[in-house]
């Protein structure tokens, strides 16, 4: 690849998506898909141009829930905008929880007790359980499965939302986790419970696998779909299953142990064509890893405080400075990025969503396949607005 | 992974032209980043990432930061010659006072990259680059051309700080709408007035309203 400026100030070369050849007959026909249709899982639009029903050119639309969620972060306290991030990736509120209380953490120099690591684990896991079994639904649903595989997952993601429940006060909006640990214990009842529920969880894996992973009409339609090739996915900065599915073994969880990740026994799956089975199947996989690390830590999960005694909630003032932390969330990797200037709020925050930067890449996939195809490519990204257009 | 200063060196040895310089930060982090001056950014940001050392692929985060313009306000110690009566005789007497002189550093806007490397699996590579002012001169070099994934990103630093990043193949509004004016993520934006929701015009809406009537909305940045 070169990379030469041109005359227009453009620079050639870069990774930009094919150009498709149009027949010559006939024109384009461009197709405004959504806001308010029912696969673009929230409101979100896509600017489609059609060569008979191939795609030849797909931009996306953001902002329709743009709500300046940064700037509401830099006039709230720290601890303010904590039950603010559970509206993000609202599938998945305790890992934005995480990503946020991991910023501050490093932000601040705050340790975590044993045990609140322990708990953050296991909620993360689950959280990973339930958004990887409702994206795995919800792409069945795509695919024209009309309801049976989504209620299949979600009678399942019911019960760890039950969990949730009965520790945070909420099912989605949690706001549990806090700058140096956790915001109650959990008792030996609900650690009891939660075991119950990661047990039954490779039975309804099965189940889930026995209904779709060879049904014809989804490897027909997923086998060969939007193909991403490793070297875009990684200079396009994708994360997550997407990238993983297509073979480059990068988890934030082995790659950077946060926590306290590094004692637990899990294998990262990969995939090794990126198309929309690959990253069917790494969900599916992931959900078992899910299980083996859920398995060691509520074996494990030691008595002890949830909060560091040094910990200091109410009018927390980090010394002047940045950090950037960032976590291996369902999606990709979530990162915070935080300046402080040494007040009650942050000068700067950022939230670096998984969920908008692996949309870079769907023209890409999208293109050159037909108007229904779009449909499960875009379903297979597996994204939540509240988090791409904060 | 090399430290800071070792990048730093390591540009100047690539890229002599660049201006490099380490930021330090304060928190226990302690993740330093690189001030590369924007003439050079696109060279240093293409070094760095085929440097077979650094091999920085994977660029994570890239965001904006507003730096206000700031008043510093310094105590001088002048010293004057002042005529006085002394003992009832005028002559002429130094006299040291103290008297607090304001100027004004001018502020800027700030492209913050964070880059890791998938390969040698290290990270993070701070990178930041400062627009001259934060009106007019606000251009700095895309690194589109160089990580897809800046793709959207930069176009959400324009959107919501104004930069304008030169060479970025489709710079448009990512989250607020076309024709919208003014950048919400200002430190100095004003949210514009709306008083279709107001019942009745009171004195302190109707004189918000008369003040309203020659703006635009937003702030009344006229950059754009």
């Amino acid at each position: 690849m070169s990379f030469t400026e041109t005359k227009a100030g453009k620079f050639e070369g870069w990774n930009r998506p094919p150009v498709i050849e149009t027949s010559d007959d006939g024109e384009l026909l461009e197709v405004s898909m959504g806001p308010h249709h029912p696969s673009t899982h929230g409101v979100f639009r896509m600017d489609v141009a059609l060569d008979g029903e191939r795609v030849v050119k797909l931009k996306p639309v953001f902002g329709y829930l743009h709500r300046n969620h940064e700037q509401i972060g830099q006039t709230a306290s720290y601890l303010q905008m904590m039950p603010y991030t559970d509206r993000l990736d609202y599938f998945c509120s305790l890992t934005n929880n995480w990503a946020y209380a991991l910023a501050v953490e490093k932000l601040a120099g705050q340790a975590v007790p044993e045990r609140a690591e322990y708990i953050r684990v296991i909620l993360a896991e689950l959280t990973r359980i339930q958004n990887h079994a409702a994206a795995v639904g919800f792409l069945a649903q795509d695919l024209g499965a009309s309801g049976t595989p989504l209620m299949y997952a979600f009678r399942e993601r019911e019960k760890i939302l039950d969990l949730f429940e009965s520790l945070t006060g909420s099912r989605m909006m949690c706001n549990y986790m806090r700058f140096g640990g956790c915001r109650v214990d959990v008792s030996e009842a609900w650690l009891n419970a939660a075991r119950k529920v990661v047990a039954g969880v490779p039975r309804f894996v099965d189940e889930l696998e026995a209904l779709l992973s060879s049904n014809e009409i989804l490897l027909a339609r997923c086998q060969g779909m939007g193909v991403l090739k490793p070297d875009l996915a990684v200079n396009a900065g994708v994360t997550g299953p997407m990238l993983r599915a297509t073979g480059v073994n990068y988890d934030l969880r082995k790659v950077d142990h946060y926590g306290i990740y590094d004692r637990f026994q899990f294998r990262v799956p990969l995939g090794e064509h990126g198309d929309v089975y690959d990253r069917y199947m790494v969900r599916i996989l992931e959900i078992h890893e899910s299980v083996k690390i859920l398995e060691q830590a509520l074996k494990e999960i030691p008595a002890g405080p949830i909060m560091d005694p040094k910990a200091k909630l109410r009018g927390f003032k980090p010394k002047p400075g940045e950090a950037y932390g960032r976590i291996e969330a369902p999606k990709g990797e979530l990162g915070f990025y935080l300046i402080s200037d040494g007040g009650t709020s942050p000068y700067r925050y950022r939230i670096r969503p998984p969920s908008l930067v692996n949309l870079t890449i769907l023209e890409d996939m999208c293109l050159g396949h037909n108007v229904a195809d779009v449909v499960v490519i875009f379903g297979s990204v597996d994204i939540v607005l509240g988090e791409v257009d904060r | 992974m090399k430290t800071v200063e070792e990048i730093k060196a390591a540009i100047e040895a690539a890229v002599p032209v660049a201006r490099v310089e380490i930021v330090p930060n304060g928190s226990p982090s302690a993740e330093h980043s690189l001030l590369i001056d924007a003439a050079h950014g696109f060279a240093v940001a293409k070094f760095l990432r085929d440097d077979a050392e650094l091999a920085l692929d994977y660029l994570s985060n890239v965001t904006g930061v507003d730096w206000l313009d700031k008043e510093i306000v310094e105590k001088v110690k002048v010293t004057h010659q002042v005529s006085k009566t002394v003992d009832g005789v005028e002559a002429v007497v130094e006299e040291t006072v103290e008297e607090a002189r304001k100027h004004v550093v001018p502020g800027h806007l700030e492209a913050v990259y964070h880059f890791y490397s998938m390969k040698f699996k290290h990270g993070p590579v701070i990178l930041r680059m400062r627009t001259e002012n934060r009106s007019d001169k606000v251009e700095l070099p895309s690194l589109t051309p160089l990580w897809r994934s800046a793709e959207f990103q930069e176009r959400e630093v324009f959107d919501l700080f104004g930069i304008v990043f030169t060479g970025h193949p489709d710079l448009r509004r990512l989250l607020m709408w076309e024709g919208f004016k003014d950048y919400p993520l200002r430190r100095d934006y004003v949210e514009p007035d709306d008083f279709e929701y107001e019942p009745t015009a009171h004195d302190e809406v109707l004189a918000r309203a008369k003040a309203h009537q020659n703006r635009e909305q937003g702030s009344g940045n006229k950059d754009q």
